[in-house]
């Protein structure tokens, strides 16, 4: 019942829940950043993180330091405390931490599959792969030639079994399918862990929906946006749209004609909590979009912490760290690249 | 014969004042010990969990635990002093109203002190639980809800208090 989670919660999810507030405290702060963004080379950067949580995990790299061996280690920490929370979770919470990872599982079968098709070694890519999102058969994926043969040898065993029944053609795969595919798998996750979600009830639902219809909303909005000037047709285009979320269904009838970015933005103005982000940009521009969309979700996520007794703060926590991973990657390149003058434009501070 | 509608009636008066009495007394320690359980296990969770980052608190934050004890010793020190007000009566009065009297009195004491203290020692525990997570981000918090904290025990007192003036007239008939 909403309201009295906070009876119940502690005996499977107590434990849990205070080691994520500490991970949470151990997020890159306004000053690391300000810190960050005025080195000069990439062994200052690593002085400068071995001094807040990711020490134990840079000290030993030998320099020369590439700037991906530093997101790589970044990537291990999350990828260490992840597996730390797994393990010692009960259902449901166990399930709700796995659902956080198939989006990643998606990218990864997607990478492989494009790679495959780009005649690119496959160790190479398995090395690309995000680490939350391999599983067992992965390698496996290099051999299918159409939709179906992927379902059949591979992901049939995988949790994104059920996310297949809505694209299996026997077409082979080409760019533009796959793509299509990811953006179909991805649809279909995200409206299963909404179901989830509401299945779980409390507050858990209430923060989680909330943030799973931002997520689909603004993949709505990319999609669109991605897909002016090519041969996606409305209809496949309108396919491809969550059934959730503030935009559903009303704003997905207008995004689906969308021919430009300025009929983009005005069929997003008529809904408060997007026209603020819109407001941002000029007419015409939309590179600051990304960054901006980025922006909203950290504010989103950091809500999620003010509540105690639900699942959300996992699934925030998750996301603020891959939000500092790119942070970290974007600085990273920048001082790499010597253009400490652009470090600014991508770097979302989360507190 | 008398009219069944009195029936209930006379079954409720004719169940012996000791049942209600000792029912009351287990009422008071019983429901006390699973207020008090609950708010420790509550609190004990979350503050293990926040002292593997921030090993400061956990000194601090056993007052957490301390104030949901608290609770479990109301309801015992509340029993005891019930059941030492339970005494013998010759069995022709029984079931005079002064008995019953008795008899009710001790119950609805029990049940007083137990379930006051059974919400006390979870709203001091569910308090605790937050207490601990805040002071491991923000030592300056602990104070400021270990307040809070304080007003949630009081509720405990209040049962215990007028448990033990309900229980003070509970004066059973003597001999003869």
């Amino acid at each position: 019942m909403y309201g009295f989670e906070a009876l119940t919660f502690n005996i499977h999810g107590g434990y849990l829940e205070a080691i994520v507030r500490g991970h949470r405290s151990g997020l890159l702060t306004a000053s690391d950043y300000n810190n960050l963004c005025q080195c000069e080379t990439l062994e200052d950067i690593k002085m400068h993180l071995s001094a807040t949580e990711y020490g134990p995990y840079l000290q030993n790299e030998p320099s020369p330091l590439h700037t991906t061996t530093i997101v790589e280690k970044c990537t291990l920490k999350l990828v260490d405390e992840y597996k730390h929370m797994l393990t010692q979770a009960t259902e449901p919470l166990s399930t709700f931490l796995e659902y956080i990872t198939y989006g990643h599982m998606i990218d990864n079968v997607v990478l492989i599959v494009t790679g495959t098709l780009h005649e690119r070694d496959v160790q190479e890519l398995l090395e690309k792969c995000h680490p939350l999102g391999m599983f067992d058969s992965i390698a496996t994926l290099a051999v299918a030639q159409n939709m179906r043969e992927l379902y059949r040898l591979v992901l049939v065993d995988t949790p994104l079994a059920p996310y297949f029944s809505e694209c299996i053609t026997s077409e082979d795969l080409d760019d533009m399918n796959i793509e299509i595919m990811r953006n179909t798998l991805y649809k279909a996750y995200l409206e299963d862990f909404y179901r989830f979600c509401q299945k779980i009830g409390g507050a858990t639902a209430e923060i989680m929906c909330d943030i799973l219809a931002f997520e689909a909303d603004r993949r709505a909005v990319n999609i669109t946006i991605n897909s002016i000037g090519t041969e996606l047709t409305r209809d496949e285009r309108r396919k491809l749209y969550s059934n959730f979320g503030l935009l559903y269904p009303y704003g997905h009838e207008e995004l689906a004609v969308c021919e430009d970015i300025d009929q983009v933005r005005s069929a997003m103005e008529k809904y408060p909590p997007y026209q603020s982000i819109f407001s941002k940009l000029s007419y015409g521009e939309s590179q600051m979009l990304d960054k901006a969309f980025y922006e909203e979700e950290v504010k989103r996520l950091c809500l999620a912490f003010e509540q105690q007794f639900h699942y959300g703060v996992f699934f925030a926590y998750m996301r603020l760290k891959e939000q500092e991973i790119r942070n970290l990657m974007w600085v990273s390149e920048c001082v790499a690249q010597n253009q400490k003058s652009r470090v600014h434009d991508s770097v979302v501070f989360i507190f | 014969m008398v009219g069944s509608s009195s029936s209930w009636s006379t079954a409720l008066v004719k169940i012996s004042p000791y049942t209600f009495a000792s029912i009351g007394i287990a009422i008071s320690i019983g429901v006390s010990v699973l207020g008090a359980a609950w708010g420790i296990y509550i609190t004990g969770s979350s503050l293990i969990g926040a002292a593997i980052k921030a090993p400061r608190i956990t000194s601090k934050n056993l007052i957490s635990v301390i104030f949901c004890e608290a609770v479990a010793i109301y309801g015992v020190i509340v029993a005891i002093i019930l059941q030492t007000k339970l005494e013998s009566v010759p069995s022709s009065r029984i079931y005079d109203p002064e008995s019953l009297r008795a008899g009710y009195a001790i119950f609805a004491s029990g049940i007083i002190v137990g379930f006051a203290n059974l919400v006390c020692g979870l709203c001091v525990g569910i308090i605790g639980s937050s207490c601990a997570l805040s002071d491991a981000q923000n030592s300056s918090l602990f104070v400021k809800i270990l307040v809070i904290e304080i007003f949630g025990s009081a509720l405990g007192l209040f049962g215990v208090i007028v448990g033990i003036i309900m229980s003070a007239q509970a004066t059973w008939p003597s001999k003869g």
